[in-house]
């Protein structure tokens, strides 16, 4: 696949350097011209040192012909008219922004952006799951935003304790697929019974999340539904 | 009117020091305190420190219900993005945003931005005033369409998406920008 990288610092390098050792053909653009000199010595002839906002910088860089255009730079407004430019005016098919602050996230995606990676989100999610909480983590986004894959750690007071998927009337739209018991991961079968302190991984849609709360979780968490 | 700006430079500020002497509602926000220096000190409006790309910081100012929202930092992507945030997302009313590269202010224009071009607004100041031709191309371009077409929906997901009013301004986000520019 042609994949071009918009922004050449630490993730775009990075991200380059692993497309490129996978076989995928890449070009870089980064509008610092050190920089730019200083990926070409380490990657070899891949970097276009211009700004990958402008139009015509990006048509030089072969966006037209591109496969996925991803916009990693630092900004997030930088990256949502690399995205906005690449997808409308060129009509790549899938477009990646880096997200900085995560309340950007719904408007990137409603604005057209295939999808977001947001570090600022990843590293909240890692610290939620290193706290002992008695509510859902959000694990990760998928399906253009509308779906969220969900942990719920079984506590001794979970209604879902006990009991067998089948015997838990899940919200429509919502699945649950596999747990984590003692660390290792196992598949779900409609008859297992769950225990305490099972982590249940469930997709489900930003609605039924209350419904999987008071399921799995119960109405009497300690506050209530915080991550509701 | 309720009038809201972004960026406090030369013409945010002259803008806002005139709207605010017709007696308009002037609100002006710019990321450096220093910049509100530009404004007189006969200026009764607010200046607000803060990030016009920034969600929160829009709504606190009363994007939601501004008449006019202009967009003018020295950032065409920047300006993009809270103009966009604006129209949006809070659904204000006539919004314009800067974009100084001709190629993306004709590209915003086609996606539903009412753009303004400093390049060729002045190119052809310079030219018509030399007797010259000019490009022809008009330096505010009222937005030519609505490929993005997603105002209606994104307004009402920022805002339950009931009640009549709120599909109302939600519709005409994008689109009023264009025609009544």
């Amino acid at each position: 696949m042609f994949i071009l990288v918009v922004g050449g610092g630490k993730v775009g390098y990075y991200l380059a350097k692993e497309l490129i050792e996978n076989g995928h053909e890449v070009v870089i653009m980064e509008k610092d011209h050190s920089r730019a000199d200083q990926i070409t010595d380490e990657l070899g002839s891949i970097v276009i040192s211009a700004d990958g906002c402008e139009g015509t910088s990006l048509g030089k860089a072969g966006c037209a012909r591109a496969d996925i255009v991803a916009a990693v730079t630092g900004d997030d407004e930088d990256n949502l008219v690399i995205c906005q430019m690449a997808k409308h005016h060129f009509d790549v098919p899938r477009t990646i922004a880096r997200v900085n602050n995560p309340k950007n996230e719904e408007l990137f995606h409603h604005l057209g952006v295939d999808e977001l990676a947001s570090p600022t989100r990843m590293i909240l999610g890692t610290i939620e799951q290193d706290i002992p909480v008695q509510e859902l983590l959000h694990l990760a986004t998928l399906g253009e935003g509308r779906l969220e894959l969900i942990e719920a750690h079984l506590q001794a007071d979970s209604p879902a304790v006990g009991r067998t998927p089948s015997q838990l009337a899940m919200p429509e739209g919502c699945a649950l697929f596999g747990i984590i018991r003692d660390g290792v991961a196992v598949p779900l079968t409609p008859d297992m019974a769950l225990r305490e302190s099972d982590k249940v991984i469930a997709i489900g849609n930003k609605a039924c999340e209350r419904a999987l709360h008071l399921l799995l979780i119960g109405a009497t968490g300690t506050d209530g539904v915080a991550g509701a | 009117m309720k009038i809201v700006i972004v960026g406090c430079g030369r013409v945010g500020a002259a803008l806002a020091e005139s709207y605010d002497a017709a007696g308009h509602q002037v609100v002006i926000l710019d990321i450096s305190t220093r910049a509100f220096g530009r404004l007189a000190s006969t200026f009764r409006g607010s200046a607000v420190r803060g990030d016009g790309t920034d969600e929160d910081t829009l709504r606190r100012v009363g994007a939601e219900d501004a008449d006019v929202f202009l967009s003018l930092t020295e950032g065409d992507n920047r300006n993009v993005m809270a103009a966009q945030v604006a129209a949006e997302g809070l659904g204000a009313k006539r919004v314009i945003a800067k974009i100084n590269d001709p190629v993306r202010a004709a590209a915003y224009a086609e996606l539903g931005l009412t753009t303004l071009c400093r390049t060729t607004l002045v190119a052809d100041a310079v030219s018509a005033h030399l007797g010259l031709p000019v490009s022809g191309q008009s330096g505010i371009r009222a937005s030519s369409g609505s490929r993005a077409g997603h105002g209606r929906e994104l307004h009402q997901m920022y805002h339950g998406g009931s009640g009549e009013t709120n599909g109302e301004t939600g519709a005409s986000a994008g689109d009023t920008t264009s025609r009544e520019a």
